[in-house]
């Protein structure tokens, strides 16, 4: 039988899908037992146990000198950061993006600009931020809006352009002036399109947030990081990758889960 | 009088001339069907009967008042496809209808209001044969589904004419049987001017008090576009449909009030 007609059953799908991570792990695991055997000292590749220790001494014992639990407050400080930005962004793209792409009035200024916008790396403008917003919250919180924000607005504007023309003149011969069209037949078609835009720049999102915080913070996930990072603390590091990966994973996952459950209409959603 | 008046109308697009001197006059409560070959303007004349587009010389009068030039409530529309809300439940599209133009803010309504409004979507989705599938979304209907509830969703507006971009084009033919019935029944209870575009002649023949045909009457072989369509043929059809309708229109006084088309109540 062909490649292209084999198809994994249940078992063996799961299976497959088990298999890679299982490969890294083993990979590191031994590598890491190699190392350690050769020099107990080595903090390049850490063991489960030390990395279960280092978890143990930021997530569950107090900080000597401040007393608070820092994986926590680093994890909070870090997840209000990206909610409030992908909140405002959202909101922002949203609204830009209904303009741009449902009136045509807005949609010639509009477009345009945030073409251009887009392109603007957010990086090389966050000095800029610090400089304007100061080195507290709103400077990080307005990296991810200003990265995604241009993003996400141009995404909604081709997908309230796709809205076919058929749907738009039949809400007007239903009686709909300008906003109620918007209201009640453009915003609830891209609502769930608005999700799976987040969905996908959330990888982006998390970026900003960790560059902002390496940069410029006192705490959240990416200055831990990069604060340890003096100490090659790999023991830190490894598990706090890992857990941001996890906390990303369980977004992208509660987006999915809303889109299918607030719109089982939207085919995409099931994607 | 005649209820719509097209005067002279030229619709072009650049260099293509799609529609040229075209003169029409049709009576309130006329079911017009429109045929003609692909691209001989007869979408494009439907388009500027419902204000998507404007023509380019001439004008449109609508009782004698010149037709406004984008779509509004006065005349309703079904298209081949995309005529329903995809987000919106079976009640909800015909209940929109109901609530846009009391909404103007909100675009709905709440309370009482829109209890009535569900109720009076809920009779008219029972009499085009949908009363068992209110709260589906349109994915979940057949074609032949979906355009009866885009006629509801038209319908419970009570507009004045009734555009149709060939809207059984998509179906199958047994189908496309019970819509023709369908459409003739609602078309006899209301006063609906009714326009159809549709492909299929016997169609055009079967369901039309009037068969407009469009066609090019000049042909530059060197110039395709330079001359627009107009219609060629005007032919009167279905006499006895057309003389009832006529009686109805025009009851004697002492008969006018059994008569009323009993639609209205709906």
């Amino acid at each position: 039988m062909r490649l292209i007609n084999r198809h994994p059953d249940r078992t063996g799908r799961l299976a497959l899908a088990i298999l890679p991570f299982a490969l890294l792990l083993f990979a590191y695991f031994s590598g890491s037992m190699a190392r350690l055997a050769d020099n107990p000292n080595d903090k390049l590749l850490p063991s489960a146990t030390q990395m279960a220790d280092a978890v143990d001494r930021l997530a569950l014992q107090p900080d000597k000198r401040s007393g608070d639990y820092l994986f926590w407050r680093d994890t909070a400080s870090s997840l209000q950061r990206l909610g409030l930005g992908l909140g405002i962004a959202a909101l922002a793209g949203l609204c830009l993006g209904i303009a741009a792409g449902t009136l045509p009035l807005f949609g010639a200024p509009l477009s345009p600009l945030l073409t251009v916008l887009s392109m603007v790396p957010p990086l090389a403008i966050l000095p800029i931020l610090f400089i304007v917003f100061g080195l507290g919250e709103l400077a990080k919180v307005m990296l991810i809006v200003i990265g995604i924000t241009p993003v996400l607005a141009r995404d909604l504007e081709q997908r309230a352009r796709e809205i076919p023309q058929e749907l738009l003149i039949k809400a007007q011969t239903l009686g709909a002036n300008t906003w109620t069209l918007i209201l009640r037949v453009v915003l609830p078609q891209l609502l769930p399109r608005l999700l799976i835009a987040l969905r996908l720049v959330l990888g982006s999102a998390w970026l900003f947030l960790i560059a902002a915080e390496a940069i410029a913070s006192t705490d959240g996930l990416g200055y831990r990081i990069f604060l340890v990072r003096r100490y090659m603390a790999m023991d830190v590091i490894l598990p706090y990758v890992a857990w941001i990966t996890l906390l990303a994973w369980a977004m992208d996952h509660g987006l999915r889960c809303l889109a299918q459950g607030c719109f089982p209409w939207y085919e995409g959603a099931k994607a | 009088m005649s209820f719509i008046q097209v005067e002279n109308v030229w619709q072009e697009y650049g260099d293509q001339v799609v529609l040229e001197r075209l003169n029409l006059s049709v009576a309130e409560g006329e079911f017009c069907t429109l045929v003609g070959a692909s691209g001989c303007g007869k979408s494009t004349f439907l388009r500027l009967l419902l204000g998507q587009e404007r023509p380019s010389r001439g004008r449109i009068l609508l009782d004698g008042a010149p037709l406004a030039d984008e779509p509004d409530a006065s005349r309703g529309v079904v298209f081949q496809r995309y005529s329903v809300f995809p987000h919106l439940s079976v009640l909800d599209n015909v209940t929109l209808g109901l609530e846009l133009p009391r909404a103007p803010l909100l675009g709905r309504l709440f309370g009482q209001a829109r209890r009535e409004a569900r109720d009076q979507a809920a009779a008219i989705l029972e009499r085009v044969g949908l009363g068992h599938a209110l709260d589906k979304y349109p994915s979940a209907l057949s074609g032949g589904m979906q355009q009866r509830l885009a006629i509801a969703q038209a319908l419970v507006m009570k507009p004045r004419v009734l555009l149709l971009d060939e809207p059984f084009g998509a179906l199958d033919p047994g189908i496309r049987k019970d819509m023709h019935a369908l459409l003739l029944e609602l078309w006899q209870e209301t006063r609906l001017t009714v326009f159809m575009v549709t492909h299929d002649l016997s169609e055009g023949f079967t369901l039309g008090t009037r068969i407009l045909v469009f066609d090019k009457t000049r042909l530059d072989l060197q110039a395709p576009n330079a001359y627009g369509a107009r219609v060629t043929y005007d032919i009167p059809l279905n006499r006895d449909r057309r003389a009832a309708r006529i009686a109805v229109d025009t009851p004697p006084a002492a008969v006018a009030g059994l008569l009323q088309p009993h639609y209205q109540g709906a």
